[in-house]
């Protein structure tokens, strides 16, 4: 503006000038599709369904006490619905943990050029193509008692007995990692190219060994990446519900707490309980997510310098 | 305990090569790097300058030849064993680290005791005076500061040779030529040993005590700045020192001149100049003609042009440049010439330009686009 300004002197600028400032204008419009979608489908039946998890039904009631808050005793009472948070937990905990130090070494690797890098890529991501059913079928066939693999190791006389490799807490392992692994991957990877190679070379001339410019360099500078690979994977793995049932022990070592929301919902009929398992569920992840997140916030989070 | 050089006598590049995938970045480079001098080495980009850093540094394998340190093989050795230090073109700051955690770095990699390591990462600290800025990290400085703390990075562990990576390309031109002057001084001061890639060859000139100048991967010419300036071997070298003015041309007489007195003629469109041949420039041979504009002068009025060279043109561009200006004159046959003058003329004047034969080289015009076999070798000598 070329009109001379007096100090103090309120802005002439018109109301709607002075609104866009503070980034209110016409384009705020496109947020309502969102907005509509994320309240009818998410903000609403959310919402329902923790006012559901205080209407226990009559059964709950009288076997547990508490009044409204019934459906909650008996989730902390109940050593067979309580359990299952354990039981979860011992089976996402370690799968995540796996699929992101796993993810660390290739990724470090496939940063490098070499022939063939693409088609080890891709072998590596296509799993997560497959669907977790899919993932199912094909572990059952694989790795069952009559399986490729136990016939083979048999056929060649290296075991007796076919291995349980499925039904188990193992076949439910095998499954998370396999969906789980690619992704995992994908987010570290993306995550390491976006710190510049020549702090490495940096380091390299200032004398610090691969070990050092590892633990020193890298991985500092990874560490709140692979926080947030840590926190995706385990949700992911957390909700485990197709895989825990097909290729596990759904009444026993992989008895996980989406079957038993499900338990609740599809065959007591007890949808305030379902409710309440599931309305749990979110809240063990959220601490799971508040304790990596704490631990996050030690690190250097600012610009590594790559192509991020 | 004062910062100061590794000690060694000299440093020996034999025959340095490095190609990729069929195409060579580098060929048959040999240098011999004494204690204690400034060497740049100088070229566009792509001529492999970098590629031959990166050699030296140990961050790329050799596919040719040998670099020795006082008679030992260094090139067998991994970068971290070399005891070089480097300073990157993006600075490669470690940015989770302090100033000082990045300063001390190296001198940890060494286990160095703790009271020596706070000590020399003091002194190496204020030597680039940035004190008050020990305890931030590199996000929180400004480009010249982490250029700085680069500097001090390296410097620190009082290595025997410092590698620059176009250090001063990141920066505003006025900060440039204040870092220039701070790395001249750090180079004298601690005794250092540098080679210092640009493709400023302003900053070369200014820095170095000797350049190397490289096209496609070969080296044309090594040699003292002035040498370079007056005396380079081919127009290519010619064009990369500064010599703006280069056309095509044919030899007019028989001779081949190759002293530094001796004079030839050379047809230039419509122009007849009689200049200084560097190399073989046979008669009704191609040539290439080159002038630095500070060289052409406008003549005034009357004035007999010199060694019988002079050109009419009219003025097309007149830049300021402060005491001076850069003029562009064009020709009646369309050929632009770049001129330095201390007075503006018109655009649009008409004015007769002339250059003393000796400032008016000769080269061979070197069609293959490679220079000729022997250069090389012939350029070490110097």
């Amino acid at each position: 503006m070329t009109a001379p300004t007096t100090s103090g002197a309120r802005s002439t600028a018109s109301l709607r000038h002075r609104l866009a400032e503070r980034g209110i204008d016409a384009s705020l419009w496109l947020m309502v599709p969102a907005l509509v979608f994320a309240l009818a489908l998410f903000v609403y039946p959310f919402s329902y369904g923790i006012g559901l998890t205080f209407q226990p039904g009559l059964a709950t009631q009288e076997r547990w006490g508490g009044g409204v808050f019934a459906n909650y005793v008996a989730f902390f009472r109940d050593p067979f619905v309580f359990d299952s948070v354990w039981i979860t937990m011992r089976l996402a905990l370690p799968a995540a943990l796996f699929n992101v130090l796993a993810s660390i070494p290739v990724a470090l690797v496939l940063r490098r050029k070499f022939r063939g890098k693409r088609f080890m890529t891709s072998v590596l991501v296509l799993p997560i193509t497959l669907g977790t059913v899919l993932t199912a079928q094909g572990l059952l066939i694989f790795a069952g008692r009559q399986g490729w693999l136990n016939r083979t190791l048999m056929s060649i006389g290296l075991i007796d007995e076919p291995l349980q490799l499925v039904n188990n807490y193992v076949g439910v392992m095998f499954s998370l990692i396999i969906t789980g692994f690619p992704f995992a991957f994908l987010l570290v990877s993306s995550y390491l190219s976006g710190i510049d190679p020549s702090l490495d070379a940096a380091a390299r001339t200032l004398g610090a060994g691969w070990w050092q410019r590892f633990r020193r360099i890298t991985l500092p500078l990874l560490a709140p990446g692979l926080a947030t690979t840590f926190i995706l994977t385990f949700v992911l793995a957390f909700s485990v519900f197709p895989s825990a049932r097909l290729v596990g022990d759904a009444m026993g070592s992989t008895r996980v707490m989406s079957l038993m929301a499900f338990r609740a919902f599809g065959e007591q009929n007890d949808y305030a309980m379902a409710s309440t398992i599931a309305l749990m569920m979110g809240v063990v992840e959220l601490v799971v997510v508040a304790i990596v997140l704490a631990w996050r916030s030690l690190f250097y989070k600012g610009s590594t310098g790559g192509k991020g | 305990m004062a910062i100061t050089a590794g000690k060694f006598d000299s440093l020996e590049l034999r025959d340095v090569g490095r190609s990729f995938g069929g195409h060579e970045a580098l060929v048959g480079l040999d240098l011999t790097v004494r204690a204690g001098e400034f060497i740049a080495l100088l070229g566009p980009s792509g001529c492999g300058k970098s590629t031959a850093l990166n050699c030296l540094a140990g961050l790329l394998p050799l596919t040719h030849g040998q670099i020795l340190l006082d008679g030992q093989r260094v090139d067998t050795l991994p970068s971290e064993k070399r005891g070089f230090g480097m300073v990157f073109q993006s600075y490669a700051l470690f940015p989770h680290l302090t100033v000082e955690k990045n300063v001390a770095f190296g001198l940890q990699m060494r286990g160095l005791p703790r009271a020596e390591i706070t000590q020399r990462v003091r002194e190496a600290i204020s030597l680039v005076k940035l004190e008050e800025h020990a305890k931030k990290l590199p996000g929180q400085l400004s480009g010249g500061q982490q250029q700085r703390v680069a500097i001090a990075r390296a410097v620190v562990l009082e290595p025997s040779l410092v590698l620059m990576d176009e250090p001063l390309s990141n920066l505003d031109a006025k900060l440039r030529l204040d870092m220039r002057t701070e790395i001249r001084r750090l180079h004298q001061s601690l005794g250092l040993t540098t080679i210092y890639v640009t493709h400023d060859q302003e900053e070369a000139l200014s820095l170095a005590d000797r350049l190397v100048v490289l096209r496609e991967g070969r080296v044309q010419q090594i040699g003292t700045p002035d040498e370079l300036y007056d005396h380079p071997r081919n127009w290519h070298v010619a064009d990369f020192m500064g010599y703006r003015n280069i056309l095509p041309g044919t030899a007019l007489d028989a001779a081949n001149g190759t002293a530094g007195t001796e004079r030839t003629r050379v047809q230039v469109g419509s122009m007849t100049l009689t200049g200084r041949p560097v190399g073989d420039v046979g008669g009704s041979s191609e040539v290439r003609v080159a002038v630095r504009p500070d060289d052409l002068v406008v003549l005034a009025d009357g004035d007999a042009p010199q060694d019988g060279n002079a050109v009419t043109g009219t003025v097309a561009v007149v830049e300021y440049h402060g005491r001076e200006f850069a003029v562009v004159v064009q020709t009646s046959d369309g050929t632009l010439l770049h001129v330095r003058t201390p007075s503006a003329p018109e655009v649009g004047d008409v004015v007769t330009l002339t250059a003393a034969g000796e400032r008016v080289l000769v080269f061979p015009a070197d069609l293959a686009g490679r220079p000729a076999a022997t250069a090389p070798a012939e350029a070490v000598a110097v």
